[in-house]
């Protein structure tokens, strides 16, 4: 019993240990890429070809002023910070990062992604009420009604991988695609991971969505009055979620850590390989995509964000979902 | 004492707590977040029932969206903090009257109709069959009409909330 428990808290604390690397460097890759699309560097000042700006960013944040507002609610503002990371990292627990490599195999995998998500946005209106100011609450209030809204075709999104796989534990998903000859769920849903795609960039906050954060309207939104290492989780937080995202997308869509089987009859030499290495190559090519659209695409109005959520995703998920449900009716019994 | 009867113990007390917890506090968003932290011990108490499905669905809908949808409400009506809030003791005697006979009426059927059998859904038959199967083959087997039923209700304030929309744009 007890050492369960301490093998437990050491597989939580390696998981935690790995992702907070990963994220670091992803805060890294992002600069590089960007700095690349935009004809610059990006940083190399730092360590061999700036590799160690992740650990001089983080060190200046730990020793920058830890400022909290005069008229704030202070045991919400210092709660608001935890709540949002506490919520991504949750989601960990339950991603299948390789076969049997996972912390917690529940039957409700899916739903728990979906229920921190959910959760997460008290973080974001809490920040947002509690630091009395209006740049701040403006900018929680657009965040909690961008990430309301896009939950929706998101979740019928995964309705459709659901009736796909049937089962709701990520990694009976992952092993419901291994058995199709193509290995991949994306193939008859194309809609459904578009529509997956564009509501994991909204509910991150990033561009083109990132409108609690539009610098000319709302200075930094509910980020306005945070600083230091308060700031500094929020900043993990976002992070994290891209991760937890593009997680969902290769698990859901990708067929997680396998690779389709024509591909691995055709060279048996790609079975040597741990599947952990395709679940990151996976993982990094929406990472990547992730920062390609921040490097590229302008950020929206709120009314044009509102529109594309209800008007557009929402309508298409629920034809994905339609077509996924003849689909399976007819050709996969 | 064995562990989960502890841990039971702690949600049920931690619920018990919590409620009344959430109806004196005097701010109305800190009222909704300490609802949040109800929710997930209810949620929690799910778990120990065997229903994971019911516990995210808890978490999902109640935590996630109809809260959501109550502070959006607070925050843009600007609801300040309440003074003519009734506290418990000057509650009027109808009102508590009522409370006491709902509250009378609920243990009455859950001492008649729940402790005395075990019914056919039993921990055996959920963990045989997930509990989500279980609860759609029920929904849209035994449990149809209710379904449709509640369908409907549920449409009503759809249909109430498109008017007044309509009518907000017609002026």
């Amino acid at each position: 019993m007890l050492m369960d428990i301490v093998i437990l808290i050491i597989k939580v604390a390696v998981v935690l240990g790995v992702v907070l690397l990963h994220v670091a460097y992803a805060v890294y890759f992002e600069r590089k890429i960007l700095g690349h699309m935009q004809s610059r560097l990006g940083p190399t000042e730092v360590g061999p070809l700036g590799l160690f700006q992740p650990f001089a960013d983080l060190i200046k944040l730990f020793f920058k002023e830890d400022n909290i507002p005069l008229g704030a609610d202070k045991v919400l503002f210092t709660i608001a910070p935890v709540i949002v990371v506490t919520c991504v990292m949750t989601s960990f627990s339950v991603i299948p990062f390789a076969a049997g490599w996972v912390l917690a195999n529940i039957n409700v995998g899916l739903l728990l992604v979906l229920a921190m998500g959910s959760l997460g946005v008290y973080g974001i209106i809490i920040a947002g009420w509690s630091s009395n100011s209006k740049y701040a609450f403006l900018g929680g209030l657009r965040s909690s009604a961008q990430i309301i809204s896009y939950e929706i075709p998101m979740g019928i999104a995964l309705l459709a991988v659901l009736i796909m796989s049937g089962s709701l534990n990520l990694s009976d998903i992952v092993y419901a695609q291994e058995k199709l000859p193509w290995g991949m769920f994306i193939f008859p849903q194309i809609l459904g991971f578009f529509v997956f795609l564009v509501c994991a960039l909204a509910e991150t906050n990033r561009t083109p969505f990132d409108l609690p954060e539009a610098e000319t309207e709302l200075v930094a939104g509910y980020l306005t009055e945070y600083s230091g290492f308060r700031w500094g989780l929020f900043f993990l937080a976002e992070y994290s979620a891209m991760y937890v995202m593009s997680s969902m997308l290769s698990i859901c869509f990708l067929g997680g850590w396998t690779l389709p089987p024509f591909l691995t009859n055709l060279f048996p030499i790609l079975n040597l390989m741990p599947g952990i290495v395709w679940f990151l190559l996976k993982v990094y090519m929406f990472m990547f995509f992730y920062i390609w659209i921040r490097g590229t695409v302008p950020r929206y109005r709120f009314d044009q964000l509102l529109k594309i959520g209800w008007k557009f995703l929402l309508p298409l998920s629920l034809t994905n979902l339609f077509v996924i449900m003849i689909i399976k009716k007819v050709f996969m019994p | 004492m064995s562990v989960p009867l502890l841990f039971f113990s702690y949600f049920a007390l931690a619920t018990i707590v919590l409620s009344l917890i959430v109806i004196t506090r005097k701010n109305y968003i800190h009222a909704v977040l300490w609802t949040l932290l109800l929710f997930v011990h209810i949620s929690g108490i799910y778990l120990f029932l065997n229903a994971e499905f019911f516990a995210m669905i808890q978490m999902i809908v109640y935590a996630g969206a109809i809260l959501v949808m109550l502070i959006f409400v607070i925050m843009l009506l600007n609801v300040k903090h309440e003074d003519h809030l009734s506290d418990v003791s000057s509650l009027p005697i109808p009102k508590a009257f009522l409370v006491f006979c709902v509250l009378g009426v609920l243990a009455f059927t859950l001492q008649v109709s729940y402790l005395n059998s075990t019914g056919k859904f039993s921990i055996d038959l959920v963990n045989k069959i997930s509990d989500a199967k279980l609860l759609g083959q029920v929904f849209y087997s035994e449990a149809n009409l209710p379904l449709i039923i509640m369908g409907v209700v549920l449409f009503v304030p759809m249909i109430a909330a498109i008017v007044l929309a309509g009518k907000r744009s017609d002026e």
